[in-house]
């Protein structure tokens, strides 16, 4: 079968869907947080009857309804992308996807269309308290959906709470707990939430520094600037701590994604953390290209092993241990795993042909060797491996892996600063005469929704060449189809999302430069 | 029955008194036009359920699919 795939149409299909899923996440990270904002500025209207905080809440609701417009439902053209571009894959994941996307779509269409309609709608026509119930609960139900769809997600990192049914070829959930509860899924539903509050509190911190240049709507932006700064630092410090958990994440589960994350290549005790590095554009080591020297790096000692795992002497394998194998930490060779899916491939295949054939017997014997707990452990667990080509393509892109990384750190860090002097400058009155700050603020809006991609492009580039870790690899996730139709579908996709993207910058600019009036929706 | 008079007066009342989200519900009808009625219709078949009348049918090809590499 792969001999004969069309590598273009993986290429191709890879393409579509990641740029499907870049620009349904232009919209989502703004979601998740402004809702938050906005409900805590209406606790304060609430509390202290203030109509100004009023004003204020009505505006970024305003900016919150154009972002949910042009966003709503462009996921679900990832969904359309599953059932044609990648239909071995939905079908491969069997329900485990079903529960938890079957419970976003209920939550999301009660809670969001009803407590939305409220809090749009209902200002002056339900009570104030139930008007801000309906805020909070807008803005829980907007983050629940997002639960979802990482626990989604989280299970494609880290496989757990199923069993392989080799009748159906589909994998059957068998502890939803063990599939919500996964470490992986926690963390990633954690660190992504949390940024998407910084982003949302960046944003709005950004307009608002905009307003006090223009020196417009000053007492409004000056208290939206507020409410953001301590919102976004108290965020900022949760990305931060589930970053770290998410790394621990990672060093357990995806070491090959560590590996890269760090361009080591070779495993060490206590490895250093980079923090600043160029990797080399030479092709020094010719047996593995993908890998690469640094040009120059800054290098903090034995950092890697404190963060990913608690401890200063910690052994962390590299690139080469991983592929080549390493006997003294009992970590098995790619080639070893790529045998032992070929055999889980081909028991699977044997079981079928027997079917067919009606030998029941034979069928019985290979189903309860193949369930077994020992093929399942030993065998069914590198079932991905089978379909690589060569050990090396277990290597996933390590400059777009090491500096997507670097790139979010970075910024993950300016971010701490940037709402601490915010909140410090805007308490003590003195934000107003710092231009230089308000004209930062403006430009560090774009780079929260590059921190924002480049988290993604980290977690999923970093998981190639995995549709689902070590189980399917995308090139046996993908349909047969022709890649020239997946090339239409992207450049249309290229071309509609584009045009949405500036219908809503212009909408949203035009409503920005109108500016916060108590008026209508 | 007076509630669900009310809820439905409500929404109505909503979308009567809107000023700019008039033009944001135009867009978001534009797109789900566009998704269903164009992408999904056309660009987008769900393959198995398409040319398989079964599971049964649909899982024999993923396993096939699966199975079949040289």
């Amino acid at each position: 079968m792969n001999e004969l795939l069309d590598l273009s149409l993986v290429d191709w299909s890879r393409a579509q869907f990641a740029l499907t899923a870049m620009y349904h996440w232009l919209f989502v990270p703004l979601t998740l947080g402004i809702t938050f904002i906005l409900a805590i500025m209406e606790t304060i209207y609430v509390k202290t009857g203030n109509p100004e905080w009023k004003k204020i809440t009505k505006f970024w609701m305003k900016v919150f309804g154009i972002n949910f417009a042009i966003g709503v439902a462009t996921g679900i053209i990832l969904e359309f992308e599953f059932g044609t571009n990648w239909s071995t894959y939905s079908w491969f994941v069997g329900d485990i996807f079903g529960a938890p996307l079957a419970i976003e779509g209920i939550m999301a269409f009660f809670m969001e269309s009803t407590f939305i309609a409220v809090m749009f709608f209902g200002w002056e026509k339900v009570s104030k308290r139930f008007h801000l119930v309906s805020t909070w609960l807008t803005a829980l139900g907007a983050n629940l959906s997002a639960l979802w769809i990482l626990v989604a997600n989280g299970w494609m990192q880290f496989p757990v709470g199923m069993q392989f049914n080799p009748d159906t070829a589909r994998n059957e959930m068998v502890n939803f707990w063990d599939v919500f509860l996964s470490p992986v899924a926690t963390s990633k539903f954690l660190h992504t939430i949390f940024s998407g509050f910084e982003l949302a509190s960046i944003f709005v911190i950004g307009i608002s520094a905009w307003y006090i240049l223009k020196k417009r709507e000053v007492i409004f932006a000056r208290k939206s600037i507020l409410v953001s700064a301590v919102f976004g630092l108290i965020s900022s410090v949760f990305v931060i701590g589930f970053g770290h958990f998410s790394t621990q994440q990672v060093a357990y589960h995806q070491p090959m994604k560590l590996a890269a994350m760090e361009g080591l290549y070779q495993g060490k005790n206590g490895p250093g953390l980079i923090a600043m590095g160029v990797l080399s554009t030479k092709q020094s080591d010719p047996e593995y290209k993908q890998l690469k020297n640094f040009l120059f790096r800054v290098e903090i000692p034995r950092g890697l092993s404190l963060l990913a795992y608690f401890n200063t002497t910690q052994f962390m394998p590299g690139i080469k241990d991983l592929l080549n194998g390493n006997s003294e930490h009992n970590i098995l060779s790619a080639p070893e795993k790529i045998v032992r899916g070929k055999e889980a491939i081909q028991l699977l295949k044997d079981y079928k042909m027997a079917l067919d054939n009606g030998n029941a017997d034979e069928a019985t014997q290979l189903r309860a060797k193949f369930m077994s707990d020992d093929f399942q452990k030993n065998y069914f667990k590198y079932f991905g491996y089978g379909y690589l080509k060569s050990p090396t393509d277990l290597i996933p892109s390590i400059p777009m892996v090491f500096y997507s990384f670097r790139i979010m750190v970075m910024l993950g860090t300016y971010f701490v600063f940037f709402f601490l002097f915010a909140f410090l400058w805007v308490t003590r009155g003195t934000l107003d005469k710092k231009k230089w700050f308000l004209r930062l603020a403006i430009i560090t809006m774009p780079l929260a929704y590059i921190a924002s991609m480049s988290g993604w492009t980290l977690a999923e580039v970093g998981r190639q060449p995995w549709v689902i870790q070590d189980l399917l690899p995308t090139v046996a996730a993908v349909s047969h189809i022709n890649a020239s139709a997946v090339q239409v579908t992207f450049w249309l996709f290229a071309f509609v999302f584009t045009l949405l993207l500036i219908a809503e910058v212009k909408i949203m600019a035009k409503q920005i430069k109108i500016g916060p009036k108590d008026g209508g929706h | 029955m007076k509630i669900l008079k009310k809820i439905a007066h409500f929404y109505y009342e909503g979308f009567r008194q809107m000023t700019w989200g008039k033009s944001l519900w135009v867009i978001i009808l534009i797109k789900l036009f566009v998704m269903f009625f164009v992408l999904k219709l056309f660009f987008f078949p769900d393959l198995l359920k398409q040319n398989f009348k079964t599971d049964k049918e649909r899982g024999d090809y993923v396993i096939e699919n699966l199975t079949n590499i040289k």
